[in-house]
């Protein structure tokens, strides 16, 4: 990535996860590094499967077994939270980094009631009953839920109010970055514009970062400011997100700039990317996407491309650059 | 709510079940068993006594359909009939001590044995693959191996017979007469302590055991890693949100086991002679007096569908989502 | 839009598991490895040899009186004398017979009963499900001892009556098991694959969805094995078994109503009470590591575990962190 005139709120450096399975070890992140600096939105995107979840979840490290966190570096502020005991991550969780998952119906307690949920976690960080319901009164304001739904169940919900519950949860401490994790995969499009859209004015009432993480490239333009993209556990491409619709060097992001249509944009015709993802145990020798690449060359196979920097901003793991 | 409704119906039909077999048995096994309690007292009765006799147990000429809606009309009276084995006394006044003490102990064991289990189960989840996982699931599992009564047994001999630490039969003191004192509270207490604490330490293992595989399916929730990435202590995680969505399953599971442990119970009873139903039961059996079998069947029936109905409706405050069905 | 590309087969899409030969060497291999399966078939293979040899092993005929009574154990008898004058030893060997026999047998029906019912309510749905639903359910909340005391009172005492009322009575929790496992078999494409290709109601249930259960059959045989045992025990101790037979259940009966406990006559009822949870733990243990091994997630959770020990890793809380030279 390029030079950060100041240090980054997040600097991710290196990181390597393990999955323990019957048939073996899967690298399912294999040497990423990136960085978010304060208040910047960065869009993470791949197709399942390709370990964008998988570094959200090591940041906070709440990956579960059979998941091995086996090398680099997660800065954050300064402290590598790789290197923090379960106090010390009592503390930094939630109120530096708050994370949103995709299905809110799953990430919601379905024996508490919302309020007990939303309160919880601000008392333990020291604010006292009122205080917690009182803010617990605001965020819901602030997400456009009347206030009284807060002693509702989650199973009382829209699947739209849910998301956007636990949207509220994540700002309940006013954190320095939030991850989204597939925010709106498990809703309709309607709601899923309805809720992006709140996102991006609550990110620009609070000036907190975001790490944006999605398979769908189309919700990124509008929001993010730079997109990264990922395949089969490591990073190929990042650019601010106008460049890189414009010009994609990847042939990987290429493809999946052709894979989906546009509804209001010029026809054009569909291609997908022939192939599948590779198998992790043993992944390709090389450059991992070589199997599938149509524009594939010798070296492809035998060295693993770095990653470049094409012009400024813009960095591609290529043989081609 | 649907969900009591629902239940309430098949208790309802299991009841009715009961009735009727207790109805149907007498009539087609081989050899009326009024003819064995005739056989008993031949010689005591005039033909008209005996005739009045089958008369009063049901065994009238009427068609069956006739004997069945006398039978039930009787029951709902609570009129059990007379007891043979303590002929002239009634059924009813009979089962209604016996009840009580059943009841009682009953209650301690179940709740006992659950909650110890239960919270056992939570640690030993939460801490999967440690030393308490390791030990806690195969001794108790161990001691679950043991049948109920061999515990008691054993108890009985070791502690009671040898050691002279415990009383060793009936639920309180001899010399005492029941009545609301402090004497008698402790009396009937420390002769709960034998029958109780076997039947507990045999039945802990299976609540154990299904707490533990609960919670681990539990464990495996997003909303769980939603709880560790709020950064909620560690016993906030444990108890509010793992074991309250843990314990659900298990309250369902309650109801079919308290039809198990009662089981276990009356064969303890019997080795403590504790003057519960299942005690009252296998004398009665022995002594060939039908009426009360059957009322004691009934009876503890009617306990395990009530204790039953209870758990239903703790279930359904403890669970939200079964409340809007 | 979104760019959902190819990912992994859906849940839905697995394939029926091997069953190939190798495979099912594999399966005996990994459990003669867990040192619980061992343990489990060593104490049932000593019992049941036991029972099968009983007649050679016993020193003396059970039911004969060989000494005084209630003498402890020495030389001669082994386990002591019982309030009869019979020699313990022998009836605890000699008793096997008929314990572990009715355990097997009625463990066998039951499973067979729990079967034919679940898997026809399980995979014909609807209505006879609902009814056999019901059934079920009546037969799982009426008390199962207290019903079996009522239907064998009407019988007369014998291992013929015992058997047959804990078949009636005993099958329903293993039905219910049964059911939901057909239930969400059912589901699975290899099943729809087969009735499209037009294989008939039997084929399915039996070539499709039994072999498929078969880990939980098994499992269920062995449950069912240990609560027969301990039943036909209470049944014996109730007065229900024909009280000439010699079983670890009548010599519990005799030691209670010839109040060894009151004589101190310990060796009249310890030996066969250990005898029942010997069985009831092997088997459990055997049971144990059968899901221990088939279950594929519980392997994976073994060797996490073992590379967490081999870290000092204890945190269960926080994703570990191993910083291992490039694998």
């Amino acid at each position: 990535m390029s030079q950060m005139p100041e240090a980054p709120l997040l600097d991710v450096r290196g990181l390597r996860v393990d999955y323990l399975t019957a048939n073996g070890r899967v690298r399912a992140v294999n040497g990423v590094s990136l960085a978010v600096k304060e208040g910047e939105v960065v869009g993470l995107a791949g197709e399942s499967g390709s370990g964008k979840s998988t570094i959200a979840h090591a940041i906070l490290r709440i990956l579960r077994p059979p998941a091995l966190i086996t090398g680099g570096e997660v800065l954050f502020a300064g402290q590598d939270t790789l290197k923090m005991d379960d106090a010390q991550l009592e503390a930094f969780r939630w109120s530096r980094v708050s994370i949103v998952f995709q299905s809110a119906m799953n990430s919601l307690n379905p024996v508490l009631s919302v309020r007990e949920q939303l309160v919880d976690v601000m008392q333990n960080h020291g604010l006292t009953k009122e205080q917690a319901n009182r803010r617990a009164g605001e965020l819901f304001q602030l997400i456009g839920i009347e206030p009284r739904r807060l002693d509702s169940y989650p199973h009382e919900l829209s699947g739209g109010m849910r998301q956007r519950t636990v949207i509220a949860m994540a700002l309940a401490l006013n954190p320095d970055l939030l991850i989204l994790d597939e925010p709106t995969t498990a809703l309709d499009v309607v709601v899923q514009k309805d809720i992006l859209l709140q996102m991006a004015r609550l990110r620009e009432a609070l000036g907190l970062a975001v790490l944006f993480i999605t398979h769908d490239l189309s919700l990124l333009v509008e929001f993010s400011g730079r997109i990264l993209i990922m395949y089969a556990g490591e990073l190929v491409e990042g650019a601010p997100a106008r460049t890189l619709f414009d010009q994609p060097l990847h042939p990987y992001t290429v493809g999946l700039m052709n894979s989906f249509p546009s509804i209001s944009g010029e026809k054009r015709r569909l291609t997908g990317i022939p192939g599948s993802p590779p198998d992790l145990i043993s992944p390709p020798t090389g450059c991992r996407f070589h199997p599938r690449c149509p524009k594939a060359m010798a070296v492809c196979s035998q060295a693993a491309p770095e990653m470049k920097i094409v012009s400024p901003e813009h960095s591609v793991a290529c043989h081609l650059y | 709510m649907k969900y009591i409704l629902r239940h309430l119906a098949l208790y309802a039909l299991a009841l009715w079940v009961s009735l009727t077999i207790n109805f149907l048995l007498p009539r087609l096994m081989p050899g009326s068993p009024v003819s064995a309690l005739i056989g008993r007292m031949r010689g005591k009765f005039t033909p008209q006594q005996i005739e009045a006799l089958k008369k009063a147990y049901g065994f009238t000429d009427a068609p069956l359909i006739q004997q069945y809606f006398d039978y039930l009309s009787h029951v709902i009276r609570g009129d059990f009939g007379l007891s043979i084995s303590a002929y002239p006394a009634r059924v009813s006044s009979i089962i209604s001590t016996a009840l009580l003490w059943t009841v009682l102990l009953g209650a301690v064991t179940l709740l006992l044995a659950f909650l110890l289990g239960s919270f056992l189960g939570v640690l030993v989840a939460w801490r999967r693959g440690g030393m308490l996982d390791g030990i806690l699931p195969s001794l108790f599992n161990f001691i679950g191996s043991f049948p109920y009564f061999f515990l008691a047994m054993l108890a009985l001999f070791f502690l009671a017979f040898l050691l002279k630490w415990f009383p060793m039969s009936h639920a309180y003191s001899d010399d005492l007469s029941p009545g609301w004192t402090w004497d008698f509270a402790g009396s009937v207490g420390t002769h709960l302590i034998l029958p109780a604490g076997t039947i507990i330490l045999v039945s802990i293992g299976g609540w154990l055991i299904s707490m533990r595989s609960t919670m681990i399916a539990v464990l495996a929730e997003d909303y769980i890693v939603m709880a560790e990435a709020k950064g909620l202590p560690e016993r906030i995680v444990m108890f509010r949100y793992a074991m309250r969505n843990a314990m659900l399953p298990n309250f369902t599971q309650f109801g079919m086991s308290v039809g198990f442990i009662l089981g276990g119970q009356i064969l303890t009873e019997i080795v403590f002679s504790y003057p519960g139903l299942g005690f009252y039961l296998v004398r009665a059996v022995t002594a060939h007096d039908y009426p009360l079998m059957q009322a004691l069947f009934l009876m503890i029936t009617l306990a395990i569908l009530m204790a039953n109905f209870a758990v239903d409706l703790l279930y359904v405050r403890l669970d939200p989502r079964v409340r809007t069905e | 839009m979104s760019t959902t590309l190819q990912i992994a087969p859906s849940e839905n899409q697995t394939l029926p598991p091997d069953r190939s030969r190798s495979a099912q060497f594999g399966f005996l291999r990994d459990l003669l490895g867990e040192r619980k399966a061992l343990f489990g078939i060593a104490i049932l293979s000593i019992f049941i040899l036991v029972a099968i040899f009983a007649n050679v092993l016993a020193p003396s005929d059970p039911t004969r009186f060989v000494g005084r009574q209630n003498q402890p154990p020495s030389g001669a008898h082994w386990l002591g004398t019982n309030g009869q004058g019979q020699d313990v030893f022998s009836q605890l060997i000699v008793g096997t017979r008929v314990s572990l026999f009715v355990g097997f047998t009625v463990g066998f029906f039951i499973t067979l009963l729990g079967l034919a019912v679940g898997m026809t309510a399980g995979y014909l749905g609807g209505f006879a499900d609902g009814l056999l639903n019901v059934v079920t359910n009546v037969f799982l909340i009426i008390p199962a001892l207290p019903l079996l005391i009522i239907l064998a009172s009407y019988l007369p005492p014998g291992i013929i009556t015992v058997t047959l009322v804990l078949i009636v009575t005993s099958w329903a929790w293993t039905a219910r098991v049964f059911r939901s496992q057909t239930l969400s078999l059912r589901e699975k494409d290899f099943v729809s694959a087969s009735a499209v290709s037009g294989e008939n109601t039997f084929h399915i249930i039996f070539l499709e969805i039994l072999p498929n259960m078969m880990s939980l059959v098994v499992a269920s045989f062995f449950g069912n094995v240990i609560y027969a045992i301990a039943a036909d025990v209470g049944l014996a101790f109730l007065g229900f078994e024909n009280v000439t037979t010699v079983s670890w259940g009548t010599m519990l009966y005799w030691a209670q109503n010839n109040s060894a406990l009151l004589t101190g006559a310990w060796w009249t009822f310890v030996p066969p009470g250990l005898c029942i949870a010997l069985v009831a733990f092997g088997t459990t243990m055997l049971i144990y590591a059968v899901d221990q091994v088939t279950n594929p997630r519980l392997k994976t959770e073994k060797e996490i575990s073992g590379v967490l020990r081999k870290y000092h890793i204890h945190s269960r809380r926080a994703t570990p962190v191993v910083h291992e030279s490039n694998a």
